[in-house]
């Protein structure tokens, strides 16, 4: 299955309805744990991108729409 | 006194300014008079006499400390003033240099402040109901302020370390002075434009009532109230309010908690993702575990613990069936036998055989007949014969030899006279146990033997 790109948002909301479906306890063996294996990869997605997220993007947008990088340490280049 | 006894303007005057310059009182005064003949030059500097019942005194305010201004200096308005007193030594005048400058009591800042903050209350830009709800996890951040401030230095590291996933977009803004508000508006209205991001902060450092005042105007608010991205106020220190901050969908006391409430925090999503994992664990163990009571429930049952059971009876019914389709078989066979026999007798009745055997045995009658005659015949015959050998042996020639008579043969001719013979002739005298090879001597005629 081809994946769209989503973001931990999306991940983090998946999870917590999977959990959330899970904990109702209504769900049929063999969706549980597709949903549990579904889980499974979405905590590890955002785990991966927390542990991943060193690097912030931070930059800032000229009026004329254009944007440099910006090093709060440093201040505007 | 000689000429060079006299002193220059020039040296007058810097003697002067040096007086003033040493004496420290001079250096920070505050000052409170009424405005008058102000003038705002295009330069931004401002020239006016601060005067008072009893003494008037000329006043400059530069550009640079001018901005700072949160209101219009005008005529009459009474005003409190930090500054200097120096000498203008082109002029010879002593002025005052105007650092700052509140209008009396403060008071009317705040008067303002109330009025505008009871009018747009009414308006019911403040209601909750008009809140938007600040994203859980944002993607983009747009920041408002200025880029060269401690705020935005505070605003990024503190985003860093707590959530670096979101991207930062800083939409550089002026947010002090006279062009601090329609800067505000501006970047209010571009970051909108630009639609990227899930969440504004518009703010800045702490200051003083003025160098805040931009917050409390009224373009600002509508403008944050307009905004279609949900908006964080980060306006100075946690004592500060402006009316920006009670339009604004969330107000935070300093732009660093600004920061904080706009992104979760990194380690406790990390806490989180690992709860929602084990929970994730626990629930399905759990439910396995269930599963697995029930079928071992089930696997104990009576029907799948004593599956025989379930199909004795069939067993059953099919021996019993068996047993009558043997039966029915049995008696379908007799009567296909007893219909056989019933045939093959009829057919018996009709058969060839009997013409066959009746035929046999006259055949064989025949023949018996046939082998009798036939015997007697050869018996006869045979009996003939004997008699007929008996005949031939007494008529036997060679039986005569026997008695002593001889057969002469000659050239394998039986003689049957000395006619033809003549001495010498070779003869063959057949005896009855041999033969003689003899001569022929004479021939003697019977008539000269007599």
């Amino acid at each position: 299955m081809v994946k769209k790109q989503q973001t931990f948002a999306e991940a983090m909301t998946t999870l917590e309805e999977i959990v959330r479906q899970l904990e109702q306890g209504d769900v049929p063996l063999e969706n549980a744990i597709d949903l549990y294996k579904q889980g499974m990869e979405l905590s590890q997605f955002c785990h991966s991108k927390l542990q991943h997220a060193e690097e912030q993007l931070i930059s800032i947008v000229q009026e004329t729409g254009e944007t440099t990088a910006f090093d709060p340490l440093k201040g505007e280049n | 006194m000689s000429s060079a006894s006299y002193l220059t303007v020039k040296a007058l005057t810097k003697y002067i300014k040096r007086k003033f310059d040493a004496d420290p009182h001079l250096r920070e005064v505050y000052v409170k008079g009424e405005l008058s003949n102000v003038k705002i030059h295009q330069s931004g500097h401002i020239y006016f006499t601060l005067k008072d019942d009893g003494a008037r005194i000329a006043a400059t305010m530069f550009k640079t400390a001018a901005s700072k201004l949160a209101f219009e200096p005008k005529d009459g308005m009474q005003v409190f003033i930090r500054g200097d007193v120096n000498v203008y030594e082109g002029y010879g005048t002593y002025q005052l240099y105007v650092q700052e400058m509140q209008p009396d009591g403060i008071g009317s800042l705040f008067v303002a402040f109330n009025q505008l903050k009871e009018q747009l209350q009414k308006e019911g830009l403040f209601k909750t109901e008009w809140k938007q709800s600040i994203p859980k996890f944002p993607v983009k951040i747009g920041i408002l302020t200025s880029t060269t401030g401690a705020a935005i230095r505070d605003i990024c590291t503190t985003l860093k370390r707590r959530y670096p996933l979101a991207e930062i977009l800083i939409y550089p803004t002026l947010v002090q002075g006279a062009q601090a508000a329609p800067s505000i508006v501006q970047s209010i209205e571009r970051a909108n434009r630009d639609a990227g991001c899930d969440v504004l902060l518009v703010g800045r450092g702490g200051g003083s009532i003025e160098d805040l005042w931009a917050f409390n105007e009224e373009v600002v608010a509508r403008a944050i109230f307009g905004s279609q991205i949900p908006i964080i106020s980060a306006v100075g220190h946690e004592t500060d309010t402006t009316i920006a901050d009670y339009v604004a969908d969330l107000r935070a006391p300093t732009p660093t908690a600004a920061a904080e409430m706009a992104v979760p925090d990194q380690q406790e999503l990390f806490q989180r993702v690992l709860a929602q994992k084990s929970q994730l664990h626990q629930i399905v163990r759990a439910q396995l575990m269930a599963e697995r009571q029930r079928l071992n429930k089930l696997q104990q049952s009576y029907p799948l613990s004593m599956p025989d059971r379930l199909y004795r009876p069939f067993t059953e019914k099919l021996a019993q069936l068996e047993l009558g389709l043997q039966k029915a078989m049995q008696v379908d066979l007799m009567k296909k036998a007893a219909q056989l026999q019933k045939l093959h007798s009829a057919v018996e009745q009709q058969s060839p055989k009997k013409a066959l055997a009746f035929h046999q045995k006259e055949l064989e009658t025949r023949v018996r007949q046939l082998t009798r005659s036939a015997t007697y015949f050869v018996t006869k015959q045979k009996q003939q014969f004997e008699a007929s050998v008996r005949t031939l042996e007494a008529l036997n020639p060679l039986a005569i030899l026997t008695r002593g008579f001889t057969v002469a043969y000659k050239d394998d001719k039986m003689l049957k006279s000395s006619a033809n013979l003549k001495q010498k002739d070779q003869l063959t005298l057949t005896f009855h146990d041999g033969k003689v090879i003899a001569e022929v001597t004479s021939v003697l005629p019977n008539n000269e033997g007599e």
